[in-house]
């Protein structure tokens, strides 16, 4: 199998190639505003330093956030479209549990979180067992109503280190993880998420009253 | 030899349009559009729009290439609207595009929206006449060009300095208590009024400059109607609705017919959705039949936001071997209209 993943829900920009057994490439850019330019040339590279062409990828996997919805739209829509065009499956898989996959060995054996910036002063956040189970989240709230005294990572606990535990990083996600994750998952024979994003929050819009007058009363 | 298979992808607002285009033949146009979305908030909500591109866009093209009849192997190059438009609702198409462009191995370009809208006429009426004049009117834009060459020269000559004349026409609508969008309501209710029966002001008319201005014209229609309501005399709808319209349509024709005369330009093309208003399109009939000036406006479907319009300028780009986009193509909201293909 050939894997291509890709992650886009935070400031990183990161991709990779894996051909089930391991990472062949992976490229990782932090930049929060340029995702729809980056991506597919990150995409386009990595499949190169791998030695493949887009017609040896079996699998695309997608990180389907939470998080900032316009970067997060750039890799769903890329993922979909690919798989369509491609004729390969698209799986979507939790952005916080690719980072909590590579905060295992530092949490030392604790219960811990992972928190990514949702701007507006919250964050996106999960709980994990020890092992790396998701056992609470995802969902978008104040830092202030988290768990102070549980190790975190991601960048909730640097944004906002008073609000959480022991930050045990890393900061952003890697595609490479997110790969990893994957084709465990699908050499286990587990269903993977479909690639629909987690907003977690609805649009913000508000429906008008009546019009103002103009005149004067 | 078949000219190139090009598909279009426009996503600037609320329409998720795929169009497919060989030459200028047009193939297919599919528009998934998420207007009744926004109804309820009486304008384009961006992240509904967003939210609703990414659903759209994979169903919109495999529509768009089931009504060809076409395999999507068979595409030659992919064209996507780079700007101007919202931010968000562009990417979704750009990052769309660039996974269209890399997956089928075929060059991608990114275009700029109001030149496409010039563009999609010749699918309608041939090849465009060169040099000719371009207004362009809808809820997002209300320009006037010189169009030297849609694909390389196109030349801003005026603009809205307030509202777009789409735009006037929803926010008159809501305090008419229409629904959005408010062009079809107010066109219909127009049709029922006497368009002489309130004389509304006209903006900038005779400044001599071609650029418009639209705000002051809303006010001015609240303003009567507010002093009506306070008289206690009912609302005439149908009189304001056809005197607002004139408003707008005189506007707008007589300041296209000047900029042709002032070009030396016999030639008068009008685009964008305001272009389906049937005031706008006999008032430029008229003017331009008086005025020796020929007059090309495509027919509703294609004068509205679509991915047809797209794949009609992607087509000319291609015809003429220019240059395609680099795969880190930027979305740029504001993209200038001197901009026709961005690298
Ligand atoms: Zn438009």
């Amino acid at each position: 199998m050939l894997l291509l993943a890709f992650d886009t829900a935070t400031p990183a920009i990161t991709a990779a190639v894996h051909d089930g057994e391991r990472v062949l490439a992976e490229s990782t850019t932090v930049d929060a505003r340029r995702h729809g330019e980056l991506l597919m040339p990150s995409i386009v590279s990595v499949l190169d330093q791998a030695g493949v062409t887009r017609h040896d990828v079996t699998a695309v996997a997608v990180g389907i956030g939470p998080g900032p919805y316009t970067g997060l739209r750039v890799g769903l829509v890329t993922a979909r479209v690919l798989g369509a065009v491609l004729g390969v499956p698209v799986h979507g898989v939790c952005t916080l549990d690719a980072i909590a996959r590579a905060a295992i060995t530092a949490a030392a054996g604790r219960e811990y979180l992972v928190a990514t910036d949702a701007r507006r002063k919250e964050v996106y956040w999960a709980r994990y067992t020890a092992a790396g189970q998701r056992i609470l989240g995802p969902a978008v709230g104040q830092p202030a109503s988290l768990y102070p005294a549980v190790p975190a990572a991601g960048e909730g606990p640097l944004l906002y280190p008073a609000a959480f535990g022991e930050p045990i990083g890393p900061r952003y996600p890697a595609a490479s993880w997110l790969a990893d994750f994957v084709s465990e998952r699908l050499a286990a024979g587990a269903v993977l998420e479909p690639a629909e994003p987690l907003y977690l929050r609805k649009p913000d819009a508000r429906v008008p009253g009546p019009p103002k007058r103009v005149s004067a009363a | 030899m078949t000219a190139p298979l090009v598909l279009g992808i426009e996503t600037s607002c609320d329409e998720t349009g795929i169009g497919l285009v060989r030459g200028h033949q047009l193939l297919a146009d599919s528009v998934a559009s998420s207007v009744a979305e926004h109804a309820r908030f009486g304008g384009v909500v961006p992240e509904v729009a967003s939210r609703a591109h990414l659903e759209a866009m994979v169903p919109a093209v495999d529509r768009a290439f089931a009504i060809a009849g076409e395999k999507l192997a068979a595409v030659d190059a992919i064209a996507v609207t780079a700007g101007p438009g919202l931010t968000g609702a562009l990417l979704v198409g750009v990052a769309a595009a660039k996974a269209y462009s890399v997956a089928l191995g075929k060059p991608l370009y990114g275009v700029n929206h109001l030149a496409a809208h010039i563009a999609v006429d010749q699918l309608e009426h041939g090849p465009l006449p060169a040099p000719a004049i371009a207004l362009l009117v809808s809820g997002g834009h209300s320009s006037l060009l010189l169009v030297h060459d849609v694909a390389s020269n196109v030349v801003p000559l005026g603009a809205t300095i307030d509202d777009a004349a789409g735009e006037a026409y929803d926010k008159v609508a809501r305090l008419l208590g229409l629904p959005f969008p408010g062009g079809p309501p107010i066109d219909a209710a127009a049709g029922h009024g006497d368009r002489s029966a309130v004389a509304f002001p006209r903006a900038k008319y005779r400044d001599g400059t071609l650029d418009f201005s639209f705000a002051g014209l809303k006010t001015a229609v609240a303003r009567w109607v507010e002093a009506r309501e306070a008289a206690g005399d009912a609302v005439p709808l149908n009189d304001v609705a056809a005197s607002f319209q004139e408003a707008v349509a005189d506007v707008l024709t007589a300041k296209a017919v000047i900029a042709c005369r002032r070009n030396g330009v016999t030639d008068l093309i009008i685009g964008g959705g305001v272009a389906a208003n049937s005031r706008l399109r006999a008032l430029a009939a008229e003017r331009c039949a008086a005025a020796g000036i020929r007059l090309r406006v495509p027919r509703p479907g294609l004068c509205t936001d679509n991915g047809a319009m797209v794949a009609a300028l992607g087509a000319e780009l291609v015809a003429r071997d220019v240059a395609p986009s680099s795969l880190d193509l930027p979305a740029d909201s504001a993209l200038p209209v001197t901009d026709v293909v961005v690298r």
